[in-house]
């Protein structure tokens, strides 16, 4: 890596929450990157995936609320009904405009919001899902220098999402969940 | 590293905002950078325009034009009992003491296009206090107030609505409350005949009565933290001593200066009360 990335984003559906617990959970409580994550969820309910998250990663998972400041060692998830956008000083920005894709969390808008902030120092990595949510996203993280990956579709529960992904950006990694859980912990610096 | 098109994008915009500010006295100053970016920039790409010079020329020269860029720039997208558990909270936690009141005033501040607007009034009907509740109803768009004293909303969002009404304690059939016609509803005016519309700038304009409730969702998000605080400074203004503010689900008034003021009454839907 010629570059030292800065925050990994990733986004997820159907299938996301298995395939992002899987790959975080070897993760060390004080991982040297910030890790956003976008799941889909229903609208209007209240998630009990802060918690379960919490329980499963060494990570500390919190649920996302305006203008919280990006730490290192923490898991942020998108909270349902907002979309979640990021600032130059560091801070989340949460948005409650109109749904893309069909979704609020969109996984779009926090991927081109992210790249716009940290340029080619964002990990985009695109899991599971039954959307297309996420690749013109990823797409745009790409045409900013950043490292994209996608998981392989043939191991994910969906793979909608993940050839969606590589359609947009053929340039991007496709790789097993071991694989980018592999990368991931690579990037970690004690 | 941020690219050096996107910082320049940012710098323009910048001074787009001090050009709005002095033409048509609008002060964009104190939002929140990333969503003023991100709707910038979703106004151009429905316009086809590539760059902000682009943008600048109708801008200044079109006053429709501008409208309808202050209608795409604050967000006004919003939906009816949007978090049925905080009107359910409302409805068993802060409309029981209002009522002790003999008069109840209500300040939905950012109102938007009415749907929020409307919920309120529905929840005052049905717990027997609409009769003696004035509400003042302000956004800094004239359009969308516009809008909200209609109360004509699309069919569309009536399945979501009426699923919503329920969640949040609803007593009677939906229906009984809106007329539909061609792909809209219009809601009964006399949920409103109580309601004051007017414009008011959150970012500019100061406190003008006192209430018993102040409802503000999803509002300040869009502000940066130093807009914040002088927005519930001024809440803090308007709130006679035990009244009640409420804000959206992810918003707190933790880090604010007035926070030692107010306990929370519903920590999950954000309601707190003003202690004195």
């Amino acid at each position: 890596m010629h570059v030292q990335p800065k925050i990994v984003v990733i986004g997820g559906s159907w299938g996301g929450v298995k395939a992002s617990l899987q790959l975080l959970e070897d993760l060390p409580a004080n991982y040297s990157l910030p890790v956003v994550l976008v799941l889909h969820r229903l609208r209007n309910q209240e998630g009990q995936l802060q918690e379960l998250f919490d329980l499963k990663l060494r990570l500390k998972a919190v649920e996302i609320e305006d203008k919280d400041i990006l730490q290192s060692g923490y898991l942020y998830l998108a909270p349902p009904n907002y979309h979640v956008l990021l600032e130059n000083d560091q801070s989340f920005a949460l948005d409650d405009s109109e749904l893309e894709n069909y979704s609020r969390p969109a996984i779009d808008v926090t991927f081109k919001s992210a790249a716009d902030v940290y340029g080619d120092q964002v990990i985009g990595i695109v899991l599971s899902g039954a959307s297309e949510d996420g690749s013109s996203g990823l797409n745009y993280i790409f045409g900013k220098g950043g490292t994209v990956i996608v998981q392989e579709p043939r191991e994910a529960e969906i793979e909608t999402m993940p050839l969606a992904a590589i359609k947009a950006t053929p340039g991007c990694r496709v790789m097993r969940l071991t694989e980018i859980k592999a990368f991931l912990q690579s990037l970690h610096v004690n | 590293m941020k690219l050096s098109s996107d910082v320049l994008f940012e710098q323009d915009v910048e001074v787009l905002i001090k050009e709005i500010k002095e033409q048509y006295g609008y002060d964009f100053s104190g939002y929140a950078r990333a969503s003023v970016y991100r709707r910038i920039k979703r106004f151009m790409g429905q316009k086809n325009l590539q760059t902000l010079d682009e943008l600048r020329e109708p801008l200044f020269s079109d006053s429709f034009f501008f409208e309808n860029f202050l209608q795409e720039v604050t967000v006004n997208v919003t939906e009816m009992f949007r978090d049925p558990s905080f009107f359910l909270s409302l409805r068993q936690n802060v409309l029981p003491i209002l009522s002790t009141y003999p008069y109840i005033k209500i300040w939905d501040a950012g109102c938007s296009t009415g749907e929020e607007l409307f919920s309120l009034a529905i929840l005052l009907h049905e717990e027997g206090l609409l009769n003696r509740t004035k509400i003042y109803a302000t956004d800094i768009n004239q359009k969308v107030l516009k809008q909200a004293r209609e109360g004509i909303f699309p069919a569309k969002n009536i399945p979501a609505s009426t699923k919503a009404y329920y969640a949040a304690g609803g007593k009677r059939e939906f229906s009984s409350y809106y007329t539909s016609n061609y792909g809209s509803v219009k809601f009964n005016s006399e949920l409103v005949q109580n309601v004051v519309f007017y414009p008011h700038n959150l970012a500019t304009d100061s406190s003008f009565n006192e209430f018993h409730l102040i409802l503000c969702r999803n509002v300040l998000i869009y502000f940066s933290r130093n807009l914040q605080e002088r927005v519930l400074t001024l809440f803090d203004e308007s709130l006679v001593s035990l009244g009640y503010l409420g804000l959206g689900k992810k918003e707190t008034l933790v880090m604010s200066g007035i926070s030692a003021n107010y306990n929370p009454v519903d920590k999950v839907n954000r309601i707190y009360r003003k202690l004195n």
